[in-house]
């Protein structure tokens, strides 16, 4: 899958491993929730990153207690519908104070790109086509925003009321 | 009326611009229309039966003359010069052409409307009291925090893939006419004992396949918070609201399975860490919606004291005196009235407005209430200030269009969903049965005389004709390509909310309003003096219906 990081295609420095495949000698590499939490003496002592994946029904919460450790948090849409993924996004980095990656994984789609961001996504794993000139006109398309969430965008009720001057 | 500011403005003109891009990808073939149907969706345009359905937001009811007027040009322009009135206080077209939605979105851009979220899993039009700004019993206006929830609901970054959709009412008076309890989210606004306003919270509630009424999950919620718990309550929804069903993805059922305590401490556990975070409402930004909805400049007679309502030409014009005594509500400023516009009369489809009547809705509005109107989730329409001298030249005005049928909750007044004539999922046609009743009730000294009597049509068990919230409701099902109609008692949707009983098997099409006149007469035959039709079904249960609706012993079953 391409990689945007940042809105830049990137080479993904990282590498995914299925549950039933054994985790390379070096390298960084991204696993399951539940390698993690058997093999995290062993992940750990590789010295190489480590990233660990959630699937939809994970919670932040899981994770809360390992994120000193992780490079990357890949929260996973099975379908674009599936939204828990953003509450869990905003979890880590409101919530949890999460400084490292979170990674959009699955059906990731540019109308969704500006959501994703506005809750604390930094990289997107996504379809093949998708360029760099989509990922700017998805973030481009709305420049108000009422809420306020993990991306420090100033909020439309913020700009009512910021006090002159300050 | 709350008018957009620059920001507002770019928003929904954005938006426009988004989609314009979103459909002209869908008609060069860059998507299938799989890809494409979340992306209309987020802008109310749904695939129905014939053609494509518009559904514009009509926030909290509210319409200025201008934007009606708009609507009118638009549903000529575009469509085929009428719009329906929806129970959610939107407007419906029947027959736009997909290539020409972007264009009615910027149309309605100029005029500060939209249609974002009008479907979709997310959150639908936020609904309030259609007599908010001029009711009597009012503590304070809905309109003010319904606004401020339509910003934040609005392109919601966190919530705009719910496990379903997602419905809000707030009501200001403790008289609820907004059906509070039958929403996913229900506000109620209260004044506690020293003073303070805030907000009563309820949750779950709602119709559908399984209908439930809202519970409270906060007695009080102080103002400043009510974005920081409606943010803390969304969150729990969205991360354990059932996905695997969408039968079962609503809120109701979350309340349902967790039970209400559990999920109220959930729900406080996450509102504790974020309550006085950037969603703290600050007092600055409530004066600025609050004065937006500042009351319009009553000038009030000196030479007409207040009247109570009914009394006012009483013997001048007996049909006028019964449109009074029906369709006009007291209002809060002495010589004013609240005035109903009944989009119920005998050849209507319920809910349903020509572009001509717009326009001239609209001129009425600009001589008689201060150019606004309002929609009611009953699919009539409100003038809410109305002088009280100025009642019987309305009167006489809005005869002319057909608009003062005198049937304000009377059993014609049905509420009635657009069904199989138009809806996709509908199992039977339901605006052809309510024509047939209110054919049948056409007497309206005979409606007068049977009273309030609110009887709602739904065409599927999706109920957007709030069938289980009728005193009477009907529900049109399908039996081996025939349709039948399924009758329930007992409903109500205000602060005594109930969900109707199945009375009994199903009534044939044919046979569905001699069923509905054998439940009248049955009231009518039992009922003690002053007692409504509710109030005499609450007292003597379903029995005495049943008997008449099923005489024969082997049909009483259900």
């Amino acid at each position: 899958m391409p990689l945007l990081k940042d809105g830049k295609r990137v080479a993904d420095p990282w590498v995914h491993v299925a549950d039933e495949v054994a985790v390379p000698a070096t390298g960084a590499v991204i696993v399951g929730l539940k390698r993690w939490r058997h093999e995290r003496a062993s992940l750990l002592k590789r010295g190489d990153p480590v990233g660990v994946r959630l699937k939809s029904m994970h919670t932040a919460s899981d994770v809360a207690d390992d994120l000193d450790h992780l490079g990357v948090v890949a929260l996973a849409l099975p379908v674009f519908t599936d939204g828990r993924a953003y509450t869990n996004a905003r979890r880590l980095r409101e919530r949890h104070g999460y400084r490292g990656e979170i990674r959009a994984i699955g059906n990731v789609l540019p109308d969704q790109y500006l959501f994703m961001l506005r809750c604390g996504f930094d990289a997107f794993e996504v379809r093949a086509g998708d360029t760099e000139k989509d990922w700017d006109k998805a973030v481009q398309a709305i420049s108000v925003f009422y809420q306020p969430a993990a991306d420090g965008r100033e909020s439309a009720l913020s700009l009512r009321h910021r006090t002159p001057g300050a | 009326m709350y008018q957009y500011d620059e920001l507002d403005q770019r928003l929904v003109d954005e938006r426009v611009e988004q989609f314009r891009d979103q459909v002209a990808r869908r008609l060069a073939g860059e998507i299938t229309e799989d890809e494409f149907k979340p992306l209309r969706l987020m802008n109310g345009l749904y695939l129905q039966l014939h053609a494509y359905m518009l559904r514009i937001g009509i926030p909290y009811g509210m319409l200025s003359s201008v934007q009606l007027r708009k609507l009118a040009q638009i549903t000529r322009k575009y469509d085929r010069g009428y719009g329906h009135f929806t129970t959610r206080q939107c407007l419906q077209l029947n027959w736009p052409k997909l290539s020409e939605t972007p264009d009615i979105l910027a149309e309605l851009a100029e005029v500060q409307m939209h249609a974002i979220q009008t479907s979709g899993n997310s959150f639908r039009n936020v609904t309030a009291d259609q007599y908010a700004g001029a009711a009597t019993d009012e503590i304070e206006d809905s309109r003010i925090w319904a606004e401020i929830i339509r910003q934040w609901s609005t392109l919601h970054p966190e919530f705009s893939f719910l496990p379903r959709k997602f419905k809000i009412a707030v009501t200001g008076s403790p008289h609820d006419r907004a059906a509070v309890r039958f929403h996913d989210i229900g506000i109620v606004i209260h004044k506690a004992p020293d003073g303070e306003v805030g907000f009563e919270i309820l949750v779950g509630g709602g119709l559908g396949r399984t209908p439930m009424i809202g519970q409270t999950i906060r007695a009080f919620l102080p103002k400043k918070h009510l974005l920081s718990y409606l943010e803390a309550l969304l969150r729990i929804y969205n991360l354990m609201g059932r996905r695997d069903n969408k039968y079962k993805a609503r809120i109701k059922i979350l309340v349902f399975e967790l039970g209400i305590e559990e999920l109220q401490t959930l729900v406080e556990d996450e509102w504790n860490r974020n309550k006085d975070g950037p969603l703290a409402l600050p007092q600055a930004e409530i004066d600025r919606i609050t004065r937006q909805f500042s009351a319009p400049p009553w000038q009030t007679p000196a030479s007409a004291p207040n009247q109570p309502v009914g009394a006012v030409h009483a013997f001048e014009n007996p049909a006028f005196e019964d449109w009074e005594r029906v369709n006009v509500a007291e209002h809060k400023q002495p010589g004013y009235a609240i005035v109903n516009l009944s989009l119920k009369a005998l050849d209507r489809v319920p809910g349903d407005l020509t572009a001509a009547e717009m326009d001239a809705v609209a001129d009425l509005a600009d001589r008689f209430s201060f150019g606004e109107i309002r929609a009611s989730h009953e699919q009539n329409l409100v003038f809410a200030h109305v002088r009280q001298d100025d009642l019987l030249p309305l009167w006489r005005s809005l005869g002319v269009l057909g608009l003062s049928t005198p049937n304000l909750n009377m059993i014609s007044d049905i509420i009635c969903c657009p069904g199989l004539d138009y809806c996709a999922l509908a199992s039977a046609r339901s605006i052809p049965v309510a024509q047939r009743i209110s054919m049948r009730f056409q007497d309206i000294k005979r409606q007068h005389n049977i009273g309030e009597l609110r009887l709602k049509i739904s065409g599927c068990v999706n109920a957007c004709g709030h069938h289980h919230a009728g005193h009477i409701g009907i529900l049109g099902v399908d039996r081996q390509g025939e349709e039948f109609y399924q009758i329930t008692l007992g409903g109500n949707a205000g602060e005594n909310a109930s969900i109707g009983k199945i009375i009994g098997p199903a009534f044939a099409s044919a046979d569905v309003v001699d069923a509905v006149e054998a439940i009248v007469a049955t009231y009518l035959a039992i009922r003690e003096v002053g007692e409504t039709f509710l109030e005499a079904y609450r007292r003597v249960g379903a029995a005495p219906f049943k008997q008449r609706l099923y005489p024969e012993p082997n049909h009483a079953v259900a």
